[in-house]
């Protein structure tokens, strides 16, 4: 019995242990994120202390599967504000009415073309696109390719690492980015380019941080070619622990062989506190944030006029990223990654 | 760690005396609703969701999976990958089974105690084990580094079918030693003697006599082993590569990651058929095996005499320390090594408040969160398995079936489980998505087969003079179960609590498909850190799992330090 008691007593303990969530202050603003998500902690600060409310930030794994967690929590969600869902996995949120709409006043100082929906606010946006690693592209004696076409070629045999579309958001910019370059149906179609591709031994990973930070060739892996973003290269500077003139990787940006990707932030409907989340939203349009997560983050703020890090320079936008509007790619998507899936993985 | 062990213990078939524990009937009641609702209703919500659209009939789903060269291969690759590991296992149990079913040596109930270490391991500790085994800069590549004087890994095993295969030989080895040689040693020995006195030689008495007596229990340890490769989750989801993904980690990528819940539900479906079909198998051969127990001599272990005998001893001491012992040590060889020197710099790093994954999750929590799970665990599961052990130490007839049915939540994977919560509790008044209680329900479901286990062979001997005796003396039912009956079981149920506690502290499929962000587990911290970038990030998940797999360890003193001497369980 006395044993019984103990059990009772430590189970009780670690009861109360569970519970003592702090809400304390003047609340909590919740942010339910992807794993990349940084900013300078200052910063956070700073609305903590303007608004007397704490902000904490959840994440919750890659882009895709925040996404997916919110859609199976709808109506019960773990946070007040979502940020991270981007324009190729948007669809699948609205089509689900994970968001309430809002409209920040902030807007104003955004270009048109990042608004699609009045349920979701842009904060930031970037290119999908493959880089090289020059050291290593050197070493094997080939020139970065100027076209998508020369990848296909017996030279570059097992030598480009992509993400899962189904399961990666630059995975699906990406096949995106195929499909505007050889076009759908044609006579040599983006289809018959991924055939090439898998022919040529292409390797597929199931997120960019395990194609980038595992596959590429700059931190250890086998291929020196993988997709991730214009910004990329830059980032490297920045992030550098020693400091270096010139970034070890470069950008192919081919006509329409990139694709625009925008990050959006939205409010969960069923959240607990949602004049905070609307607080939020447009802090996040703010001057102070706009400036302050580029560095952190490799991507361009959607404030016009906001200042870019210096390592930028290094960052030059594609002269022409894929041309495919969003409806376009909201209705396809499914199509896409399916047939893509047919052709390269099975 | 995996749901296994807990199906070895032959239960004894007759129980003479109905059993009562206060209330029991009540408390059975109990138990029955709380798995109507919260394991037979999110498999039906699946069965649902794969069969019918809506409320009419569709077989789209199922069409879709069994038309699609992709699925049938995953099924096909699920298969392949059981059998392989079951034929390895097997390959490499029977000779240990035979040592240790033929001999007596000295320090044999210490090593057959180190064999069960695997029962109480997460997989995730598992996976690490055999990274800091296998991996590039495993201990292996090492070796064969100092060994060739090469400096590329000679041998990259991570992401290859065999050592997925290795993992599952490390799982399921004792299954097979077990089950094996606590029934060879149970056999007439004059069996054998009257087959050599008709004269017989060695091997027509071998393939007359022994292989067909043993041959049932060698199939029964063999179809658990099949059923726990074919559902295994972490490790293939860890040491793996795309091409080797299970049905199990199919589903948990269909429902995670391309969120097509239809597909996921025909494949949890398809996994359910087929692992509940090879319990049924199961469950008969075990009687069977169980049937034959009876006979009155049992065979006389004896010391190795001949060479070869002693050779064969020695072998297998060294085999199942290998086995057992290389992943768990090099795993906290490689914790304990940064930058190619011995430091605890990775354990200092996980709570110094810069820990590389500390974006994450804070270590702490997750060690929280882990510990509070496991311990409300406890508490759920210890009553959930004593209320349903007490009906079935009072079931006389068909027991076995009741047994059957009971034991379910074995044959059904965390994953689905997960799925099936997911689909199935997300409507008032059971919307409990948001809840930790989510995650308490699942380790429990997980883990009350385990508490019935160790209670069911201390119940079913306890003397019922004993009880009749309280009785005559004027003690009530309560006062009988306080006085006669608990200080029979407590050690049964503490053991059955530290078993509990131990799944909880490892299940890893259920929790990554159910935790929120803020419940996440020890397990799942460590996976999610071998998604970041850098060598720091893992050189955490490893002193992680490290810590882990003490926890785990000293789980497994406590439960070989209260089992009863000569208990068959586990």
């Amino acid at each position: 019995m006395k044993l019984i008691c103990a059990l009772l007593v430590t189970a009780l303990v670690f009861l109360a242990a569970c519970g003592d969530d702090d809400h304390s202050g003047g609340g909590t603003l919740r942010l339910l994120t992807h794993d990349s998500f940084a900013v300078d902690e200052d910063v956070i600060t700073e609305f903590e202390q303007g608004h007397d409310i704490s902000v904490e930030i959840i994440r919750g794994g890659d882009a895709g599967a925040v996404v997916n967690s919110a859609i199976l929590s709808k109506g019960n969600p773990v946070a007040d504000v979502l940020f991270g869902v981007d324009n190729t996995f948007l669809g699948r949120a609205l089509d689900e009415e994970i968001f309430v709409a809002y409209e920040s006043p902030e807007l104003d100082n955004v270009d048109d073309r990042f608004e699609f929906s009045e349920f979701v606010t842009p904060i930031d946006y970037g290119y999908v696109n493959l880089n090289y690693d020059i050291a290593a592209l050197e070493a094997e004696g080939l020139a970065p390719p100027a076209t998508l076409e020369e990848l296909t070629e017996p030279a570059w045999e097992g030598l480009v690492v992509v993400e899962n579309p189904a399961t990666s958001s630059p995975g699906l910019a990406f096949l995106a980015a195929t499909v505007a370059y050889f076009g759908e149906g044609d006579d040599y179609d983006y289809l018959d380019f991924w055939a090439d591709m898998r022919a040529n031994g292409v390797e597929v990973s199931d997120s960019w941080t395990d194609a980038y930070y595992t596959r590429f060739t700059l931190y250890g892996g086998e291929q020196p070619v993988v997709v991730s973003y214009t910004t990329s290269p830059a980032c490297e500077l920045i992030f550098a622990e020693e400091p270096l003139d010139e970034p070890p990787i470069g950008n192919i940006t081919p006509p329409q062989g990139s694709f625009e990707q925008i990050e959006f932030a939205g409010i969960l409907a069923g959240a607990d506190n949602e004049d905070a989340a609307r607080d939020f939203i447009d802090f996040m349009l703010g001057e102070r944030f706009q400036v302050a997560f580029p560095d952190d983050m490799c991507v361009f703020p959607v404030r016009d006029g906001a200042a870019l890090p210096e390592a930028f320079s290094f960052a030059e936008p594609p002269a022409e990223p894929a041309d495919l509007d969003y409806e376009t790619l909201a209705a396809k998507r499914d199509d896409w990654i399916e047939a893509w899936t047919d052709v390269v993985l099975r | 760690m995996d749901r296994r062990g807990t199906a070895l213990t032959s239960a004894g078939r007759s129980a003479r005396w109905p059993r009562l524990l206060p209330y029991g009937w009540l408390a059975f009641g109990g138990a029955l609703t709380f798995l109507a609702i919260f394991f037979a209703y999110p498999l039906v919500e699946i069965l649902r969701r794969s069969l019918f659209d809506g409320w009419s009939p569709d077989l789209g789903a199922f069409s879709e999976v069994l038309g699609d060269d992709y699925f049938r291969g995953r099924i096909f690759f699920s298969f392949w990958l059981a059998l392989v590991s079951t034929v390895a296992t097997v390959a490499l149990g029977l000779p240990s089974a035979y040592v240790f079913a033929h001999y007596s040596f000295p320090g044999k109930t210490l090593l057959r105690s180190v064999s069960t270490v695997p029962f109480v391991m997460p997989a995730i500790v598992v996976a690490f084990g055999f990274i800091a085994l296998f991996g590039p800069d495993g201990l292996v590549n090492d070796g064969l580094r100092w060994l060739l004087g090469r400096d590329d890994a000679a041998l990259d095993m991570i992401g290859t079918f065999e050592v997925i295969v290795l993992a599952h030989v490390f799982y399921n080895y004792t299954i097979v030693m077990r089950v094996v040689s606590g029934f060879w040693a149970s056999l007439d020995p004059r069996l054998a003697e009257a087959s050599h006195v008709l004269g017989a030689g060695r091997w027509q008495t071998l393939r007359h006599v022994t292989v067909p007596l043993v041959a049932p229990a060698v199939a029964a340890a063999a179809l658990l082993v099949f059923i726990f490769s074919f559902t295994s989750f972490g490790v293939v989801l860890i040491l793996g590569s795309r091409d080797h993904a299970t049905l199990e980690v199919e589903i948990y990528r269909q429902t995670a990651q391309i969120f097509d819940l239809r597909v996921a539900g025909a494949l949890a479906m398809i996994q359910v058929v087929v692992t509940f079909g090879f319990m049924l198998l199961y469950t008969r051969l075990q009687e069977r095996s169980a049937a034959r127990i009876d006979f009155r001599q049992q065979l006389r272990e004896r010391a190795p005499g001949s060479v070869l005998a002693r050779c064969a001893v020695v072998l297998n001491a060294l085999a199942v320390l290998l086995v057992v012992l290389s992943p768990l040590l090099a795993l906290v060889h490689s914790a304990l090594r940064v930058d190619g020197h011995y430091s605890t710099a990775a354990f200092e790093n996980l709570f110094s408040g810069e820990s590389a994954t500390l974006r994450l999750v804070a270590p702490e929590t997750a060690i929280r969160n882990s510990l509070a799970f496991a311990g409300l665990t406890v508490l759920l599961a210890v009553p959930l398995g004593t209320a349903i052990a007490y009906r079935l130490a009072a079931q006389a007839r068909y027991s076995f079936v009741l047994d059957a049915v009971l034991m379910l939540p074995l044959a059904v994977s965390a994953v689905t489980l997960g799925f099936g919560f997911l689909i199935a509790l997300d409507e008032p008044p059971l919307d409990l998505r948001a809840s930790w209680l989510l995650l308490v329900i699942a380790h429990s479901l997980i883990a009350y087969p385990f508490v019935v286990r160790s209670l069911l062979s201390v119940l079913r001997g306890i003397n019922p003079r004993l009880r009749e005796a309280a009785a005559v003396l004027g003690a009530g039912r309560l006062r009988t179960f306080t006085e006669v009956d608990l200080p029979i079981i407590w050690r049964a149920l503490v053991v059955g609590a530290v078993f509990a506690f131990a799944v909880s502290l490892g299940e890893f499929g259920a929790t990554l498909l159910l935790a929120r962000p803020e419940y996440t587990t020890m397990p799942v911290a460590i996976f999610r850190a071998l998604g970041q970038p850098g060598p720091r990030a893992l050189s955490e998940a490893l002193a992680m799992a490290s810590l882990l797999m003490l926890v785990a360890g000293a789980g497994f003193i406590l439960i070989e330090r209260l089992r009863y001497r000569g208990s068959s369980g586990f």
